[in-house]
């Protein structure tokens, strides 16, 4: 099915099972230990050899030598296997550095090796005894050094300008001009990277913790140089991602290897100390953003530069995207710089761009409104645009920041923000603060297939994922309302490589992208129901497990017969999206407490108001919303992948040294859905909600806690160290 | 965990677990080489897991939680960190909650040991897994099992008037307060970020106990 005009009524509109508060269908499973995730799948015949990595412990250079001897005649150990052995393969798509194979070292804790024996005990201390001879070479590890010979990055358009900045900027009556700093974060799924490889012949089977089965297969196949048709990869349970598992990782190369070596399935989990320097990250920006106003608030200029850095052959972190976008303003420019730095590879965590580029700007907006002196939710609203402020004949699809903006700082009590350093209560500074958020809505094209057989059950295949998502659910209320029937008579399948090609997980795109998929298999079926009876396609309505036209009736599972019938089809996009600006929009409050004697500040009080199209499961969304909001509090005052610019990699790399925020870090949190529908966007009218949640979260804490301090922190994260200068005397 | 079963103080942990990592810094090769011979790397172990007597033979070195992962099957119980940070790994040990990986099998022997598979079936769910579902105490189910086994065992601590570190007063009966319940749950990290669900679920289920 090709989406290519504005959705009209459909079976969705309904909304019987759609956007109605369904709890999780894997809930059960989930709650008591059987929802069965990569590493843990075993049967009892078969008896998986353990795999344990070996890491570089250079952050470039080359491999003179390796000595596995001692490690071949430990105890238990079947075999080892090598980087040299390995030999240099060919990198798969999504990667910019080798996940393994080659004496080269690109980074630091590069799989060089794995040990594979008959206890995870045996080869985890056989690793220790691989002796390796390392040719090292400088690096390149200081982000603001390197910007020094930073380039344009080749991506399709790394500079935008309309109108005349400069100019407008000189002659603006107010102005800003700041510099603003965020961290190398991690993505810290509880879930290490894990895989079990098992070889038959020349046919791989792989269990893993992959966000996107079809990305994962085709690089699998590439750097293992086999047929895509011969590796059939399983990823039904994931312990969260957040775009650390959207591309292959060394964890499956490792236990492909491991395996053909052994002959045995292999098993191969990233120890936690392992993850931050093996795998990717959301890298650092360096972050300049002008902005001149007039005395009314009108924004008449605003440039947003950034600069990140990356492996050779990586891409920047596009922090600048969202200004495009987000405010009006006839006189504009954005630009980026990528350094090259032989850090582990920069990619994709939850909101890539728009998360850091928002921890920026929402600051600046703050600063901005400040110097005007209005309101920052007022000043908000003065500049919010309708249109693509770059492409005016652009508009957006639909756009609801200023509904947003007034809900929320209705329910949030708004009106009380003081002035910054006003509100004490004991040893609290009090304070409040409001950022935008906004995220771009991405579509995918999605498959799936839809078989109703002879008992009336409804069963989706999909290679769809859920990673914590509520993917299981929220496709299992697609289908039952196209199908007419409850989600108890429906069983969903995903993350299988024998299923249709789905847009998997990742840029929000895949709860929208994913049900528009399964909505147009189920078009299919209904058709080819609707054919077998020989019923008039015009009248045809399936409701209450019986599929009707005009006064003949019959149960599903009858229409059906006793064989059941199938419906398979993908979604494909037409330009909808390239004529209509498609994005989600939000705003978020908070409320904090700065302790005067300690600078540590505590969230008290969080809502966030979200404008993202039809929401399909209001259980589910809020959940992933709350989720973004925590990770928005660690983003505000805690993460921060500390760089040895010495030796060249992430220091604090385990759940004790990078500080992701705990149950004690979190107060109840509100959410609010704007009550609305992008026909647009989809036949579902929805767009995604998960990555929107982090957006503007942690500029929102950072402007209340200036507020509560009167100390503005440009760089992140904000801890009290920062602060602590700037507070008032201890009487 | 019986004491009297593995007589080492924490002193004497300290002191060995330094002399082995020097050894291994030294000569590791050697030390495996010599000791293949020399020293049982395993022992004989018998616990109770989930009321059912179960008989292993574990390598010395095995963790309790991936005795009950790899040996038993018991994959509910999760390995998110390793090293005792995440507290996926979450068990209840004669009713006592701990972290399965900072732990070593053979120090529980005779041990009654629930996981989140004992709590409750999927057709059968303890109410705290109830409480979860309703809630939507999770999202990726990865730190799920233990919030869940914490959360129970938590509880009992407050109802034995255990005190932590928000506790005002040491005089007076532990309240079940949201701060309550936050602090005594910081041990278990879920990246998702439901925590404010699971507040939700754990109060809703100690209100009904009250």
């Amino acid at each position: 099915m090709q989406f290519d005009t504005p959705a009209t009524t459909n079976p969705i509109d309904r909304l019987k099972v759609i956007g109605r508060p369904i709890p999780r269908i894997d809930g059960q499973l989930k709650t008591t230990g059987r929802a069965m995730y990569a590493y843990e799948w075993h049967d009892s015949n078969v008896r998986c050899a353990y795999g344990y990595p070996l890491g570089a412990a250079i952050a470039k250079g080359r491999i003179k030598s390796m000595d596995i001897s001692a490690a071949k005649k430990a105890p238990g150990v079947l075999a080892v296997v090598t980087a040299l052995d390995a030999g240099k393969r060919k990198k798969g798509k999504y990667n910019t550095a080798n996940l393994f194979g080659g004496d080269e070292v690109q980074h630091y804790h590069q799989a060089i090796a794995v040990v594979v024996a008959e206890t995870f005990e045996q080869a985890r201390a056989a690793s220790v005894l691989i002796k390796v001879a390392y040719t090292e070479e400088k690096g390149s590890f200081d982000l603001k050094a390197a910007m020094d010979t930073a380039v344009k990055p080749e991506s399709e358009q790394p500079d935008s300008a309309v109108g005349d900045f400069e100019g407008a900027f000189r002659a603006a009556p107010v102005v800003l001009d700041e510099t603003y700093t965020t961290p190398d974060q991690s993505h810290s799924m509880m879930e290490p990277h894990a895989s079990i490889a098992a070889w038959d012949g020349d046919e791989l089977t792989v269990w893993t913790s992959s966000q996107m089965i079809d990305w994962w297969r085709s690089d699998l196949a590439t750097t293992l140089d086999m047929d895509k048709e011969k590796i059939h990869l399983m990823s039904p349970f994931i312990g969260g991602g957040f775009g650390g598992k959207l591309f292959l990782r060394a964890d499956a190369v490792l236990a492909a290897f491991g395996a053909r070596a052994a002959k045995r399935p292999v098993k191969v989990a990233l120890p936690r100390p392992f993850l931050v320097n093996n795998t990717t990250h959301r890298p650092a920006t360096l972050q300049r953003i002008r902005i001149g106003a007039e005395r009314n608030g009108k924004i008449t200029a605003i440039a947003h530069e950034s600069g990140s850095g990356d492996l050779p052959g990586g891409g920047p972190e596009t922090a600048v995207m969202q200004t495009r976008l987000l405010y009006a303003g006839a006189n504009r420019m954005t630009a980026m710089l990528l350094a090259t730095l032989d850090l582990p590879e920069g990619n994709a965590m939850r909101a890539p761009g728009e998360a850091p580029g928002l921890m920026a700007l929402e600051i600046a907006i703050d600063e901005i409104a400040e110097r005007v002196g209005i309101d920052p939710v007022q000043f908000r609203i003065i500049n919010d645009t309708q249109v693509d402020p770059e492409k005016p004949e652009r508009p957006f699809s639909h756009r609801d920041l200023i509904g947003c903006l007034k809900l929320g700082a209705e329910r949030f009590g708004w009106e009380g923000q003081g002035r910054p350093g006003s509100r004490r209560e004991g040893s609290w500074l009090i304070g409040t603060g409001v950022a935008a958020a906004f995220r771009n809505n991405l579509v995918m094209p999605s498959g799936a297939k839809v078989r109703l057989d002879g008992e009336g059950v409804v069963t989706v295949e999909t290679d769809m994922t859920d990673i914590g998502t509520g993917s299981y659910t929220i496709i299992a209320q697609t289908a039952a309302e196209m199908m007419g029937v409850t989600i108890d008579r429906v069983s969903v399948h995903l993350g299988d490589s024998r299923f249709p090609v789905s847009a998997g997980s990742g840029g929000q795109f895949g709860a929208n992208s994913a049900t528009s998929g399964v909505y147009a298999a189920c078009v299919k079926l209904r058709e080819a129901i609707t054919q077998k009876l020989g019923f008039n396609s015009d009248d045809v309505v399936f409701e209450n497990g019986e599929v009707r036209s005009g006064n003949r009736s019959l149960p599903l599972a009858e229409a059906v017969g006793p064989h059941g019938l199938v419906g398979e089809d993908t979604m494909k996009w037409g330009d909808l999206s390239k004529t209509h600006q498609q994005s989600t929009f939000g705003a978020h409050f908070v409320e904090v407490g700065v302790d005067v004697d300690t600078g540590e500040s505590r969230i008290r009080r969080m809502l966030a108001v979200c404008a993202a199209g039809r929401i399909l499961n209001p259980i589910t969304a809020r959940s992933q919303v709350i989720g973004a909001m925590t990770m928005g509090v660690g983003a505000a005052l805690s993460e921060e992948l500390a760089v040895d610019t010495r030796r060249g990699y992430f220091v604090n790399h385990d759940l004790a040294g990078y500080e992701v925020p705990v149950h004690a870090d979190i107060p109840h949190q509100e959410v609010i859905f704007m009550d609305e529908t992008d026909p647009m966007s989809s036949p579902m009218k929805a767009k995604g909600v998960g990555e929107l949640g982090l957006c503007g979260v942690a500029a929102a804490i950072a402007n209340a806690i200036y507020n509560a301090t009167g100390v503005r922190i440009r760089h992140y994260p904000i801890t009290l160290d920062k602060l602590i200068g700037g507070l008032p005397e201890v009487t | 965990m019986h004491p009297t079963q593995l007589e080492i103080s924490r002193r004497d942990l300290l002191i060995s677990s330094a002399a082995t990592v020097a050894a291994i810094g030294i000569a590791g090769g050697a030390a495996a080489q010599a000791s293949r011979n020399e020293m049982a790397y395993t022992t004989k172990l018998t616990f109770t897991v989930n009321e059912e007597g179960r008989e292993l033979d574990v390598d010395n070195r095995t963790t309790l939680l991936d005795a009950l992962r790899e040996h038993l099957h018991l994959t509910g119980t999760k390995k998110g960190c390793d090293h005792g940070q995440c507290g996926a790994c979450t068990v209840i040990i004669d009713g006592r909650r701990i972290n399965s990986c900072l732990t070593l099998a053979i120090m529980h022997e005779g041990d009654a040991i629930t996981t989140i598979e004992g709590l409750g079936k999927p057709d059968d769910l303890h109410p705290m897994q109830a409480a979860f579902v309703k809630h939507d105490g999770f999202q990726c189910g990865y730190c799920t099992p233990g919030q869940i086994c914490s959360s129970v065992a938590m509880l009992a601590e407050i109802q034995a008037n255990i005190p932590s570190h928000v506790t005002d007063n040491l005089n007076a009966e532990v309240a079940i307060t949201p701060v309550e319940i936050r602090e005594r749950m910081s041990g278990n990290i879920c990246r998702c970020g439901a925590y404010s669900n699971i507040v939700d679920a754990i109060i809703e289920v100690a209100g009904t106990k009250a």
